[in-house]
C-alpha cells in the first residue's frame, strides 16, 4: 500500500565522537498518521527525532551524515533558512520547558514566531489554540499567570497549544508523558489521536502499551539500529524480527 | 555507635564554622555602616547634598558635595548603562551563539576573569594613557570610558554565569519553535535571567560609584556642578578622599557623611532594582 510520505530518513548516520549512534537509519514517516518510534532506553531514540528538526546543531560534538526530507526537502541543506524548516515541526519534549512569560504570551510567541501576530483577534487565536489541547476551561480566568505556575500536565498541553500556533505540519513528541499523570498522560495521547487528521505526529516512547494505544505506523529501533518498521498492527502482532518479537514480549532491554 | 558521634561532631563543627563566618560578615557590614553613620550623621545636613562647595568648604566653611553627588550619579549611571549596552549582548553571545565552541568561551571567560582581578589603579592609569592618546582632558566623558572599561568585565561576567545556568531544554524549545538566535537571546534567554542580569548591573554599578582609584586621573576634580561631558567633574570617592585628608575634625566628619550619603544611593539603588527584579522572578523557567 503505497501512502503519502512526510519525512524521508536517508542513509542516516550519527556519531559522538568514535560512537557511532545512529547506524545506518532508513524510515519513511506518513503524513497524518501517528508513527511511534519505540526501543530501549538508550537507542538513540531522542536522537534521532532531533536530527529532524537538526536541533543536533546545538550538539558541535554529534557528526551527521545522510539526508532527511521534509517534503522532499533536506534538513541539512535547506533552500530555505533552518528556522523556517523548524516551524515546519512542533516539539514536545520529555519535560516541559514553557517560555518564562504569562500562559497567554506563551501561546502569543507561537503566533508571532509565525508571524502571524496582528494586533486583531489574537486573543481569539490564544483561545482556539487553549482549546485544542483542552486547556482553555482550566486557564481563562488566569491567562495573565506566568506559566510555571501551571501543573506539569498543564504545562506539557501549554507547550503543544505554543507549537501549535506555529502553524506546523508535523509534530514531534519525546516521550511526552513520561513526567506527567496518568490523567494527563490519557489527555495528551487523546490529543495526539485527535490531531493526526491535520497534522503528521511522531512519537518516541519506550511504553509499549502507549504505542499499542495510539501507534498507525511504528519504527523499533535496537541499540542504534531500525530493526523494523511498517504498520503498527503488523508490527505488533506479527514482527519479522527475532529482536522485535523479543521486545514485544519484554525480554529485550 | 562510634561513627554517629563523629557525624554528629563533624556537623557541630561545621556549624560552628558556618555561624563564625555568618556573625564576621554581619558584625563587618554593621561596624562600617556604623562608623560611617555615627560619625556622618552629626554632619550631614540639608546644605550637605543641596549646595555646591563655597569658597572655604575645605577649611570647614559653607558648601556641600551636590558637585559630587550628581557628578558620580552621573559617571555610575553612564558607565553601567554603556556597559549594559556592550555587555549584555556579549554575555548572551557567549551564551547562545558560540556556546558550542567550548574552547573559545572557555577562553574568553578566563580572559575576563583575568580584567576582573586588574586593581582599578591600574585601569585608571592605562584609562590617562588612552586620554592622551585620543587627545581628551581629564572630563566625565574620559572617566565614563575608564570606568566602563574597569566594570564591564565584572558584568559580563556576573550576567554569564546566571545565563548558562539556562537549562538547555528551554534553548531547544526556542528554536523548536523556529526561533532565530537573537530572539532567542532577547526574548527569552533575557527574560528567563532578568533577576540575575539585574543583580550584575547593581554590581557593576556598586563598583562604578565606589571606585576612587579609576577617576583620579581621569575625571579631574572640580567644584561646578558636571554640565558636559567634556567638563571635569566630581566624585564622591574623591569627595571624600580631599575632604578626610584635611586636618580639621569638622572636614572629615563630613567625609563621613559624603560616606553616608553614597552608601544611601547604593542602597536606593539595590532597593528599586530588587522590586523591578521581582515583577518578573516569577515568571522564571525552574
Ligand atoms: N550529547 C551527547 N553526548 C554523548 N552521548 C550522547 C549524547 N546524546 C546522546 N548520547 C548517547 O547516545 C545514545 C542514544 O541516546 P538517546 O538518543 O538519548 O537514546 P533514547 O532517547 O533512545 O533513550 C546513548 O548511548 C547516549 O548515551
Ligand atoms: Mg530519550
Amino acid at each position: 500500500m503505497q501512502q503519502d510520505t512526510k519525512i524521508e530518513v536517508k542513509n542516516l548516520n550519527l556519531y559522538i565522537g568514535k560512537q557511532h549512534i545512529l547506524k545506518d537509519i532508513n524510515v519513511s514517516i506518513p503524513s497524518n498518521k501517528i508513527t511511534v518510534i519505540m526501543g530501549p532506553s538508550g537507542c538513540g531514540k531522542t536522537t534521532l527525532l532531533k536530527s529532524l528538526n537538526r536541533l543536533t546543531d546545538l550538539y558541535p560534538e554529534m557528526k551527521v551524515t545522510g539526508m532527511i526530507l521534509i517534503d522532499g526537502e533536506d534538513v541539512f541543506h535547506p533552500i530555505e533558512d533552518i528556522t523556517m524548516i523548524r516551524q515546519k515541526m512542533g516539539l514536545l519534549s520529555q519535560r516541559p520547558y514553557p517560555l518564562p512569560m504569562n500562559i497567554q504570551k506563551n501561546v502569543a510567541y507561537g503566533l508571532r514566531i509565525s508571524g502571524r501576530k496582528r494586533r486583531k483577534g489574537i486573543d481569539k487565536r490564544v483561545e482556539r489554540y487553549l482549546q485544542m489541547v483542552g486547556l482553555w476551561d482550566e486557564v481563562k480566568d488566569r491567562l495573565k499567570d506566568p506559566a510555571s505556575t501551571l501543573s506539569i500536565g498543564q504545562q506539557q498541553r501549554l507547550c503543544l497549544a505554543r507549537g501549535l500556533a506555529v502553524d506546523p505540519q508535523i509534530i514531534l513528541a519525546d516521550e511526552p508523558t513520561s513526567a506527567l499523570d496518568p490523567l494527563s498522560s490519557q489527555i495528551i495521547e487523546q490529543k495526539f489521536v485527535e490531531l493526526k487528521e491535520h497534522y503528521t505526529i511522531v512519537v518516541v516512547t519506550h511504553i509499549l502499551r502507549q504505542a499499542k494505544r495510539i501507534a498507525d505506523n511504528i519504527v523499533f529501533m535496537y541499540l542504534g539500529e531500525v530493526i523494523e518498521q511498517g504498520p503498527a498492527d503488523e508490527v505488533l502482532n506479527n514482527p519479522q524480527e527475532e529482536k522485535t518479537k523479543a521486545y514485544l514480549k519484554g525480554g529485550l532491554y | 555507635m562510634k561513627r554517629q558521634t563523629l557525624i554528629k561532631a563533624e556537623e557541630v563543627f561545621f556549624r560552628v564554622i558556618m555561624f563564625l563566618s555568618s556573625m564576621i560578615i554581619a558584625a563587618t557590614l554593621f561596624l562600617i555602616i556604623f562608623s560611617i553613620f555615627y560619625k556622618g550623621l552629626p554632619s550631614l545636613s540639608w546644605d550637605m547634598v543641596s549646595q555646591t562647595p563655597k569658597g572655604g568648604f575645605y577649611f570647614g566653611k559653607e558648601g556641600g558635595i551636590l558637585n559630587a553627588i550628581v557628578g558620580s550619579i552621573y559617571l555610575a549611571g553612564g558607565s553601567t548603562l554603556l556597559s549594559l549596552a556592550i555587555g549584555l549582548p556579549l554575555a548572551l553571545f557567549l551564551n547562545i551563539n558560540i556556546v558550542s565552541k567550548k574552547r573559545l568561551v572557555n577562553a574568553i571567560r578566563f580572559f575576563l576573569d583575568l580584567l576582573w582581578g586588574i586593581p582599578s589603579i591600574v585601569y585608571g592609569a592605562f584609562g590617562f594613557t588612552l586620554m592622551i592618546y585620543l587627545g581628551l582632558k581629564t572630563s566625565l566623558l574620559a572617566g565614563i570610558i575608564t570606568v566602563t572599561l574597569f566594570i564591564l568585565p565584572i558584568m559580563v561576567r556576573a550576567m554569564d554565569e546566571v545565563i548558562k545556568t539556562i537549562p538547555i531544554g528551554l534553548l531547544e524549545a526556542s528554536y523548536s519553535l523556529g526561533s532565530t538566535k537573537s530572539e532567542t537571546a532577547y526574548r527569552i534567554f533575557f527574560r528567563q535571567t532578568i533577576p540575575g542580569i539585574v543583580t550584575a548591573i547593581l554590581l557593576s554599578f556598586g563598583r562604578a560609584i565606589g571606585d576612587a582609584a579609576s577617576v583620579l586621573f581621569t575625571t579631574g576634580y572640580t567644584d561646578h556642578m558636571p554640565t558636559s561631558l567634556t567638563q571635569p567633574t566630581a566624585t564622591l570617592p574623591l569627595a571624600i578622599f580631599f575632604q578626610l585628608s584635611v586636618p580639621i575634625r569638622e572636614v572629615q566628619n563630613r567625609a563621613y557623611a559624603s560616606a553616608a550619603i553614597l552608601v544611601f544611593i547604593i542602597l536606593i539603588i539595590s532597593i528599586l532594582s530588587r522590586i523591578f527584579a521581582r515583577k518578573f522572578q516569577k515568571n522564571q523557567i525552574k
